[in-house]
């Protein structure tokens, strides 16, 4: 007995249990969405007037044609979820990956080369903190028009900054590491120190910022959406349906709640496994 | 006379506003090598790093020769200098841990100089690190060339860093306290190494510590300084028999003995890094033949075959 308690204590403060957790939903909102068409009953797009506005299955009314309901124009709410689950989780991916690109490019260059280098991309770090981000993505998009690679390229605006941050102090401390005096006393090149010597060296912590990061792009993106933004109106989104749902919450609590407790369970995912990296990938955690 | 390897005179390395070396001068020919002894701070590694051009940033150096391989390199780029570090200059530090990338494994960091200084393929470069490795005394190289430094013991480790140093095959090393990381045996295991395969290639080498007697037997002259300047410059034989600088003598009297219950202690503290704030000699704080002239920095005088920087010798 105690020694399941140790163990169970072990794997909490080791994260293993809420990171597997974390690991789990992010499973599964990858899996609705690769199996999208397989997994949702209906297509997204399909309209049924005569069955609007039905509640979920267990719900007076409900029926398990349709799990968790319909919405006003008769389009049913789960397979709405699954499909608006591509969206999500490509956004934030994208976002995250193209983040990651620029801004530990950015980062590693900064915290390495140093002087002009360093202070020209902290400066764009401040600037970028500075603005209050959703305002600033809002006024892009409404003056550029919104879209797939639009939408990414905003939120790569927010991202990039936190990969950015990270790198350049990390390698702002390995700069002065005498692996990498030792490197150039026998003539390897700056490239070949940044790729080889200092890229790996920073990588968990880019793997650990990325994913909450992708946390961070799924909900602006979501948010986005809400307030009419999006990627693309036609294409069901979690965001899109929370702003459908928002008229109707009196009625039909169902319609906003479902798709709200998927954007919260995607990003509680991607936060939980953030933190085991976190936990796992740091040299100085036990 | 033997080809000239490096030659710098008249090198001041500045740290912001303290001078960490000043006016410096040494010599190396192939096949020749040269200790540079001093405690720490005493400016030997800043000098070693500025004759490569590997000081830190934002350190100020001056020279008024400096030649490495042939060439002037006062006004060198860094690209010139990246071709001629590891191919012709190769430098091994003191901590082999702290100086080996941790996260690659060790013959895949040998392998990329040979890559990059002696054109090999991958392959090519492969089979050759593990040739260096069994050189420098790694027993199964091919298993070994998989490891990460961590895994090697400290000896072992600095090994590495030796065939690394040696992988571009240059003509003059730079070894900065290769030993002092280690216990005393390895030591000496090392210094043969390091001096068999210097005599074995011809290579120039330059041995810098703080420990005189590990470099008898092993070095043809000493360079000895002290707060950034030389002290005394002699051949090996002349130093230690017959010491002029009272700073060489003082320092060899101090080493531990098997025959003495105690060693006299050099009275005073080092010298600060980056230099004495009294004009004049920067050791005649401490001095036991302090003179009133010892004001005036001392110029570098000839007595016999040694050059000694001291007035008391005038």
């Amino acid at each position: 007995m105690t020694r399941i308690a140790k163990l169970l204590r072990h794997r909490i403060a080791g994260g293993t249990i809420l990171g597997g957790l974390g690991g789990l939903l992010l499973v599964c909102a990858v899996l609705a969405a690769a199996a999208a068409p397989v997994l949702a009953p209906y297509r997204p797009t399909d309209i049924d007037l005569r069955q609007r506005l039905l509640p979920p299955s267990w719900d007076a009314g409900g029926n398990m044609l349709h799990m968790l309901g319909t919405d006003n124009v008769g389009r049913d709410i789960l397979s709405r979820i699954i499909w608006g689950a591509r969206i999500s989780l490509s956004v934030g991916l994208a976002a995250s990956c193209l983040g990651a690109l620029v801004g530990s490019t950015l980062g590693l260059c900064a915290g390495f080369f140093g002087g002009w280098t360093d202070r020209a991309v902290s400066w764009l770090i401040d600037v970028q903190l500075a603005f209050p981000f959703t305002l600033f993505a809002i006024f892009l998009l409404a003056v550029f028009g919104g879209g797939f690679m639009p939408v990414v390229a905003v939120l790569s605006l927010a991202t990039w900054v936190n990969f950015a941050r990270v790198v350049r102090s990390q390698a702002l401390s390995l700069r002065a590491q005498d692996y990498l005096l030792a490197a150039r006393a026998v003539g390897v090149g700056t490239p070949r120190i940044l790729r080889r010597y200092l890229l790996p060296a920073v990588l968990p912590s880019i793997v650990v910022v990325a994913s909450f990061s992708a946390a961070q792009a799924i909900l602006t993106q979501a948010a986005l959406s809400f307030l009419g933004i999006g990627v693309d109106p036609t294409v069901p989104s979690w965001g899109t349906m929370l702003d459908l749902g928002r008229n109707y919450l009196q009625t039909a609590w169902w319609m906003a709640t479902f798709p709200g407790i998927a954007i919260a369970l995607t990003v509680l995912g991607a936060n939980l496994v953030g933190d085991w990296l976190s936990l796992r990938l740091d040299p100085r955690g036990s | 006379m033997n080809e000239t390897l490096l030659d710098i005179a008249g090198l001041t390395v500045r740290f912001g506003g303290t001078t960490a070396v000043s006016d410096v001068f040494l010599t190396v020919a192939r096949g020749e090598a040269v200790g540079i002894v001093g405690e720490s701070g005493s400016g030997k590694s800043a000098a070693m790093l500025a004759a490569i051009r590997l000081h830190p940033p934002g350190t100020g150096i001056e020279t008024e020769r400096h030649v490495l391989g042939g060439e002037d390199v006062r006004n060198a780029t860094e690209g010139k200098m990246r071709s001629l570090r590891g191919r012709f200059v190769a430098m091994v530090f003191q901590d082999p841990l702290s100086a080996l990338n941790p996260l690659l494994p060790v013959g895949v960091q040998i392998a990329e100089v040979l890559m990059r200084h002696r054109r090999l393929g991958r392959r090519m470069a492969h089979l050759e690190a593990r040739a260096l490795l069994t050189r420098v005394g790694i027993a199964d190289a091919a298993a070994h060339e998989h490891r990460y430094p961590h895994e090697f013991s400290g000896g072992q480790r600095q090994r590495v860093m030796i065939a690394s140093a040696l992988a571009g095959d240059p003509a003059l090393r730079i070894a900065d306290e290769p030993t002092t990381a280690l216990d005393v045996t390895v030591q000496a295991q090392l210094a043969r190494l390091i001096v068999q395969l210097q005599r074995e290639r011809q290579m120039g080498l330059i041995w810098v510590t703080h420990d005189l007697a590990l470099m008898a037997g092993i070095v043809d002259r000493v360079v000895v300084m002290y707060a950034g300047r030389i002290m005394e410059m002699a051949p090996a034989g002349a130093l230690y028999f017959a010491p002029r600088h009272p700073y060489t003598v003082a320092l060899l009297a101090s080493l531990p003995r098997l025959d003495r219950k105690r060693s006299p202690v050099l009275p005073g503290a080092p010298a600060p890094p980056g230099g004495v704030a009294q004009p004049g000699c920067p050791f005649a704080p401490r001095c036991s033949k302090r003179i009133d002239k010892c004001d005036e920095v001392p110029p570098l005088l000839e007595i016999g075959e040694s050059l000694a920087a001291c007035w008391a010798l005038a």
